[in-house]
This record gives C-alpha cells, sequence and structure tokens, in this order.
C-alpha cells in the first residue's frame, strides 16, 4: 500500500504536472501575461452568467411543418393529375384532418393515378413518407406516416438553425453558440451581447415571403365576414402597410415564393424616398416572376410577408430582370432587419422565444470578483483548519488540494466546460469536501496509533479503512451529480460539471497522491512515533 | 507542535439515549415543514412559476428605496402585482412580474413591459444599473418543475439503492429516510422564510442529498465494521460506538465545509445567496439526521452482527496470527 516504485511516482507527477498545467492559459487570461502562443491554448469557457449576454430558447410549432407539407403535397398531386396524358380529372380535394383527400371523376383511372403517386409518397429517403389509400373505389387518401413527419420536422429543424446561424452572423457579434436541443428547439447563446431586442426581432420574424395574385371577384361584403371565394383565401393587411386593419382575398394556388432569393438589400424608393427591400430573385425564381407578371399585366398581386399582407401594386408590365422592391411602411430599421431575414433565407417554420436570460456585463465582472475573494478567504481558512489539526499531515492535504482545483481547472479546459457563477459555488463546495477523505484517513491513523498500532500500520490501516467509506461517498455524490447534470438546464449544470470532476479528481489528489508523499517521507525519516 | 483536537480522545456521548425524543421532534420538524410548504407554499422564481425576473443594482444609494419601487411598479398599466425584493446586498433589488396571458406566443410583449418597468424606474434613479432580465414562458417553467421534482426523486431512489446494494435493505431505508428529513426540512426553511426557490436551490439540495449521505455512509461503514468486530455488544451501544468513534470525522468536516461556504455567503455574488444558504443550512441538517435519523432507525429495523456474513480484516488478522492467536 505504501510500496511506490519510480516508474509509478513517475506516471502519477506527469499525470498531475500535465492536469496542472492545462489550467495555467485560464488563470493567466484574468491577468496581463501573455501565455506563449506555441503552446497548446486551452481555457475554460465563461458562462453568459459570468461573461455576460443572451440566452435564448425558441421552440418550433411543429404543426406548421405538417400543414406546408400537405399544402405542398396538394399541389404535387394536382400537377401530377393535370399533367398526366391524358388528364386525370379530380374533384374534392380536401386537407382536413392532417391528410389530403380527393375523388376521381372516373372511377377507370383509379390504377393510373396510383401509378402517378407511388414515386411522390417514397420521397427521397429510406422511410416512407405518405401511406396511400382508396376508399370505395374512387376517393384517394394519402396520410403522412410518423416517419415521413419525424422526418420532416427534422429537416425543419436542420434548416432553420442554418437560418437562424445566418442571421445571428450578420449581426457581427462574436462566437455565438446555436445548438438543437430536443425535437423542436434551438439554443441561441450570445457573449456580450447588451440588447438583444435587435437579435430577438431577427429571430422572431419567419421572413416568409409570398407573392399572390389578388382575387378581384371577391364582394367587399363577402371580405367583411370572412368569406373568400372558392379558391381563394384572406390575408389581413400588415399593422404598418397603409391600408391595416383591411383584408384582401388572394388566389390560393399558383403565386410564387420568395425562397429563391438570391440577394435582398435594404434601399429607398427614388419616387417617395420611402424605405424599401430590394430583392433579386435566382433565375428560376426570375422565369416564374416574369411568366406570371406577363400574363397578369395590369392585375394587382399582393406581396405577402409571414401571413400579413405588405402591399397589393399592380403589374405595371411584365417584370423581366427578376428584381422586385416590397414597400409596406418600413423604417429604415426594419427594412434592414427584413433585407437580412431575406437575404439568410426564410426560415421554415414560425419560431417563438420561451426563455430567455440576459447578463449585464458588469454583473458578471463583479461575480468573479466577489467569488474569487470567498474562494480564496474559504481556502485559507480551510487550510488553517486542515494544518492546525494534523500538522504534517495538514500540509499534505493542503498541497493536494492546490492540485486538486488547478486539475478540475485543467480538466475543465480540456474539455473545453464552462464555468457558471453555481460553478463557483461548486468551487467552493469542492475545496470543502474534498479534504473530507483526507480528515476520515487522518482521524483514522490517529485512532490505529490510539490502539497501539506501529506507525507504517497505522498509516497502512488508516488509508485502507478510510477508503471504503471515501468511496461510498463518493459514488453517492457521484449520483446526485449526474441527475442534476441531466435533468438541470444552464448554467445550474455548470454547478454539476464542477462538483462531477472535482469528486474524481479529489479521489486522486486527496488519497492517491498524499499516499505517495506520506509514503516518501516514511522511507526517508523513518519515524518511530508520528504527531497526529 | 501541540495539534487541534476539536472532540476530545475518547468522547463518549450517549447518542441513542435520547434517539425516541429526538426522533419524535425530527418527525415533528418534518411534518411542520411540509405544513408550512402547504400553507405558505414556496416563493417561487421565475425558473418555476414562469414570468419575468428584472435584477438591477442601485449603484450610488446604499440602500434600495424597495417601498418606492413599489409604488412605481405597482402604478403602472398590465404589469399586474409585482413581487420586489432585496437579495443579497441591500442595494441589489430583484423584480418579478408574471406575465399576463396575452404575452404566450407574443415575444414583444415581454420585451415592451421589461422596457416600461426599467424606464419608469430610471426616472427616479439615475443611478440604477440593469444587471438581468429573465423571462420564463409557462411551458418552459412547467417543464423545469417536472425535471426538479424528477432529479430529487430520481436522486434519493437511486442513492438508497446504491446503499442497499453496498449495505443491507435496512441501511438503505435508514439512509432514504434521513434524506427525506434534510429535503422536507430544507424546503421548509425555504417557506419559512420566503427566500426565493429556483433551481438553483434544486441543485442545493442535490448537493445535500450528496453531501448529507456522505454523513451517514461513513457512520454506517462504520457500524458494519463494529457489528463485524463486536458481535456481542448491545446494539444501542453500539451504534454510540460507531457514532462516537467517527465523531471527530463528522465535526472536522462538516467545519471545514462551513468554512469554505460561509464567505461565499457573506462575500460572494448575490444571485448566489439563497443557494449558499441552502447547502449551509444542509450541511447542520444533514450531519444531525445521519446522527439521529440514520442509525437509530437501524436499531427499530433489526439490523444485527448476523446481518453481515463476519469477515476479519486483513491487518487485524496478521495481528493475530503474530500474537499467537491462530
Amino acid at each position: 500500500m505504501l510500496d511506490f516504485p519510480t516508474w509509478k511516482k513517475v506516471w502519477l507527477w506527469g499525470l498531475t504536472l500535465i492536469a496542472a498545467a492545462a489550467a495555467l492559459p485560464s488563470l493567466l487570461s484574468t491577468t496581463s501575461l501573455k501565455w506563449p502562443e506555441f503552446l497548446p491554448d486551452p481555457q475554460v469557457n465563461l458562462g453568459l452568467d459570468l461573461a455576460g449576454g443572451s440566452h435564448i430558447l425558441l421552440e418550433a410549432d411543429a404543426s406548421q411543418v405538417q400543414a406546408q407539407r400537405l399544402e405542398n403535397m396538394e399541389e404535387t398531386a394536382r400537377a401530377a393529375m393535370r399533367n398526366a396524358e391524358p388528364r386525370i380529372r379530380i374533384g374534392d380535394v380536401s386537407t382536413a384532418n392532417g391528410q389530403l383527400s380527393f375523388m376521381l371523376d372516373d372511377a377507370a383511372d383509379l390504377d393510373r393515378a396510383r401509378e402517378l403517386m407511388l414515386p411522390v409518397i417514397n420521397g427521397s429517403g429510406l422511410v416512407r413518407e405518405w401511406d396511400l389509400s382508396v376508399v370505395d373505389g374512387q376517393r384517394m387518401i394519402l396520410k403522412p406516416t410518423q416517419d415521413g413527419i419525424e422526418t420532416a420536422v427534422a429537416q425543419a429543424m436542420d434548416s432553420a438553425t442554418e437560418v437562424v446561424r445566418k442571421r445571428i452572423d450578420a449581426l457581427g457579434t462574436r462566437e455565438p453558440t446555436i445548438i438543437r436541443q430536443g425535437d423542436t428547439r434551438i439554443v441561441v447563446q450570445v457573449p456580450g451581447l447588451q440588447d438583444p431586442d435587435q437579435l430577438k426581432e431577427l429571430l422572431g420574424q419567419t421572413a416568409k415571403l409570398e407573392f399572390k395574385l389578388v382575387d378581384a371577384t371577391a364582394l367587399p361584403s363577402d371580405l367583411a365576414q370572412g368569406i373568400a371565394p372558392l379558391g381563394s383565401e384572406i390575408f389581413s393587411f400588415a399593422a404598418t402597410s397603409d391600408f391595416a386593419g383591411q383584408s384582401v382575398a388572394v388566389k390560393r394556388l399558383g403565386g410564387i415564393r420568395g425562397d429563391s432569393l438570391v440577394n435582398a438589400q435594404q434601399g429607398f424608393d427614388p419616387q417617395t424616398n420611402e424605405a424599401v427591400v430590394n430583392i433579386q430573385f435566382d433565375q428560376q425564381g426570375g422565369a416564374r416572376f416574369a411568366t406570371l407578371s406577363t400574363e397578369n399585366v395590369g392585375r394587382a398581386f399582393a406581396i405577402i410577408l409571414d401571413g400579413k399582407v405588405l402591399s397589393t401594386p399592380n403589374f405595371r408590365e411584365p417584370i423581366l430582370g427578376g428584381s422586385a422592391q416590397i414597400s409596406g411602411g418600413f423604417t429604415v430599421e426594419t427594412a434592414n432587419n427584413l433585407a437580412i431575414s431575406l437575404r439568410s433565407g426564410a426560415l421554415p417554420v414560425d419560431l417563438s422565444v420561451i426563455e430567455e436570460r440576459t447578463v449585464g456585463p458588469d454583473l458578471g465582472a463583479d461575480s468573479i470578483k466577489r467569488g474569487l475573494l470567498a474562494m480564496m478567504i474559504g481556502s485559507a481558512a480551510v487550510v488553517a483548519l486542515m494544518i492546525a489539526s494534523y500538522g504534517r499531515f495538514g500540509v499534505y492535504a493542503t498541497i493536494a488540494l492546490a492540485f486538486n482545483v488547478l486539475i478540475i481547472l485543467g480538466i475543465m479546459a480540456g474539455l473545453n466546460t464552462t464555468l457558471t457563477l453555481p460553478g463557483i459555488a461548486g468551487f467552493v463546495l469542492t475545496i470543502g469536501a474534498a479534504v473530507d477523505a483526507n480528515v476520515l484517513i487522518n482521524e483514522r491513523i490517529r485512532e490505529e496509533r490510539k490502539r497501539g498500532r506501529r506507525v507504517v500500520a497505522a498509516i497502512e490501516n488508516g488509508y485502507k479503512e478510510a477508503s471504503r467509506a471515501i468511496y461510498d461517498a463518493n459514488v453517492t455524490n457521484f449520483i446526485a451529480g449526474v441527475l442534476l447534470f441531466l435533468f438541470g438546464s444552464g448554467p445550474v449544470r455548470g454547478f454539476a460539471v464542477v462538483l462531477v470532476i472535482g469528486l474524481f479528481t479529489s479521489v486522486f489528489t486527496a488519497v492517491t497522491l498524499t499516499r505517495m508523499w506520506v509514503a516518501g517521507w516514511l522511507r526517508k525519516a523513518r519515524p518511530s512515533d508520528i504527531n497526529l | 507542535m501541540k495539534l487541534l483536537k476539536l472532540v476530545p480522545d475518547d468522547t463518549n456521548i450517549k447518542f441513542l439515549k435520547w434517539r425516541v425524543p429526538f426522533f419524535v421532534v425530527s418527525i415533528l420538524l418534518i411534518a411542520a415543514s411540509w405544513a408550512l410548504v402547504m400553507t405558505k407554499g414556496l416563493n417561487f422564481g421565475v425558473d418555476f412559476a414562469g414570468g419575468q425576473e428584472i435584477r438591477v443594482t442601485f449603484n450610488e444609494t446604499a440602500e434600495a428605496p424597495v417601498a418606492d419601487m413599489r409604488e412605481t411598479v405597482g402604478a403602472l398599466e398590465g404589469i399586474g402585482d409585482p413581487v420586489i425584493q432585496r437579495f443579497g446586498a441591500p442595494n441589489e433589488v430583484s423584480i418579478r412580474v408574471k406575465l399576463p396571458p396575452e404575452a404566450e406566443g407574443n415575444p414583444d410583449y415581454a420585451d415592451q413591459m421589461t422596457r416600461q418597468i426599467t424606464d419608469a424606474l430610471k426616472q427616479g434613479h439615475s443611478d440604477l444599473r440593469i444587471d438581468g432580465v429573465d423571462s420564463v414562458s409557462g411551458k418552459v417553467s412547467g417543464e423545469f418543475r417536472n425535471d426538479a421534482v424528477l432529479a430529487l426523486l430520481a436522486a434519493m431512489l437511486a442513492v438508497a439503492i446504491y446503499i442497499w446494494i453496498r449495505f443491507e435493505w435496512q441501511f438503505g431505508v435508514g439512509g432514504l429516510f434521513a434524506l427525506f428529513h434534510d429535503v422536507s426540512l430544507t424546503l421548509g426553511m425555504f417557506a419559512l422564510l420566503q427566500l426565493e426557490f429556483s433551481l438553483q436551490i434544486i441543485a442545493a439540495i442535490l448537493a445535500i442529498i450528496g453531501y448529507s449521505l456522505n454523513d451517514t455512509i461513513v457512520v454506517y461503514d462504520r457500524i458494519r465494521e463494529n457489528l463485524k468486530k463486536y458481535r456481542k455488544m448491545d446494539e444501542a451501544e453500539l451504534l454510540d460506538l460507531s457514532v462516537n468513534e467517527t465523531l471527530a470525522r463528522t465535526v472536522m468536516t462538516s467545519l471545514t465545509l462551513l468554512v469554505a461556504l460561509v464567505p461565499l455567503l457573506l462575500f460572494g455574488p448575490a444571485s448566489l445567496f439563497g443557494m449558499v444558504a441552502a447547502i449551509t443550512l444542509g450541511i447542520f441538517v444533514g450531519t444531525y439526521s445521519s446522527i439521529y435519523m440514520a442509525a437509530p432507525l437501524l436499531v427499530w429495523m433489526g439490523v444485527t452482527s448476523d446481518s453481515f456474513v463476519p469477515q476479519e480484516s486483513e491487518v487485524d488478522k496478521q495481528e493475530r496470527i503474530a500474537r499467537g492467536q491462530l
């Protein structure tokens, strides 16, 4: 037990020094000293509650993805039937109850219709995305499969995360963290951001831009009652537009979506000097826009952003260049935000902020200062108590404690974990608790001496008998720490991280290292009695 | 050098003699804690209640004008009933408001509320510094509540099962009961003092579970050892011996934890106050419960030396051989 061959000593010292050295860059960064650039530079990240910044939890509305998918499927099915040779006539199309159903005019077309729909429902992936069933020999029902819905939501979330990243990058903030969480959530953390208002505005804007033809046949009286003509739907005007509070009917199908843009810039209308957004379609979108405008010269179309009509200009002439101007009572700032949102692409789903935490940078710096002060006073008190109680053995425990703090920091830097405010409390708690192992061992050695054991036997027995309780106590603490990590969120997790790392390191420093030092001293001094 | 000994050698306090009255007191304290939690309720922070919390510091005012602030914020329209409390230093204040139903799914609403409140407060106090804003929707706070309850239950059960595996079922039950005692009293204290109950407090309670069990295990480990060693000893006497033998360690460890934590309580960041206060309280409660809940329960559940297969430690055996007893 007290036998430490040279290779073991080298190995233990090496491990200790490497782990402790990993803490140095983080410690140096709080001073003005520079860490040499040619050396690796692991750093402990500071949590938002210490560095200041914003934490925003966004949640997507998954039902929207399904609705969008149904609408797409309806267009696909209609096009497939229309383009069939000879054309298959259908009617009574419905997207109610989360499924698409339509009636074939002629039951004889069933096999051909099924043939056409089969490739569509299998999708591109490995899972079947839709279930196709036929009722009464004439009605086709397409129902999304659970796998299909999940895949679609996951894809939508992937691209939503990408869009969020682009928008935050456009703000020019440093080192944002954007992570998918669970099935429908995205965590955004931006350190050092003083005012998260613009960020939230950007993230809250879906930026789903649509161009749809105005249905001029709608009667104003019907509009007021919310009754749309067949094949049309009613949208209300945006609060910023000239017609706020009114509504307009637009054709449901046959519009263009603004997701095929190559550029969007804030600009000014040359005539009115109003802030506008100039957009540029990609080639395909430009071609479709050209067709739409050529076929509908003189007619009005609605520019719809996130379900609200911005304006309803007329197509004065065919627009062939693929660029267009969007106006709708913008300020320079809102136009600029919209341009950023359009450039980064539309969010495939609406995101809403369900949790937000912002910490000012002053408070964080203050917390670190006060936390460090408290930690130093606490450590000094623990050290004084240990040395006063256990003399030489207390000194060993103290050196072990110093290494323990360094190693915890070093491991945290190496694993690139985050130190939060509760994490500081975790450090203090670990300092107080790490010496428990030394207390157990030293008290046990005292007892063994009292029973008349010789010095070496007493120390050997002390370490051995105490380690059982040390082991069990650490396992239970570990269980509590892991559960805290699993169920906790944000800063509280930082507490669990320090606690759990501290459990492992304190067994190493307080038991293994002190045993090595005590063994070295025993070998050299060969004491016949110890002061304990 | 004369070393400090907090517990004199050969201390023999008859802890177990008073086990019945102490146990009754403990049960009463548990009952009182739950009664407090039921009647006064916990002062849930935004983590668990949802809503918005704005933390501010008055840079040049020694003591925050809380009454004044309450009036200012209370007079605002659509804010409802704000909870305004000092936390930590007297110039640091938290303002908590509920989010009205309109705010669900309307991110601007909460922002407007924040701005309305801070603007109103800044008018009278130019030295006001906004330290942070937490805004938690009802959905998320509901999840936090569920997670917290799950984490506490899972932690208590998991460690009890671990003790059962490492010791005997009586020890598992005893440990679980001691933990229940500690968690109850901590909750009771928060209900009594109406300190803000946040996610940090759940972290604190989990830490308490870990450290209280630490004590329990040290005592249990010694009980097990003594049960094997003194097979004829009366149980109460044996438990007393075990508690006394580990008393020096118990006192010393509690003390090192306290001297580490108290500076954090006094000088540390204000936002850690509740958490550190809970852990500090938990150290006292946990130490007490290992002696007066965990140990006596073993007597009542009939733990005897037959509960363990007798085993001799290697050192003991060799000494016996050396003395020629084998």
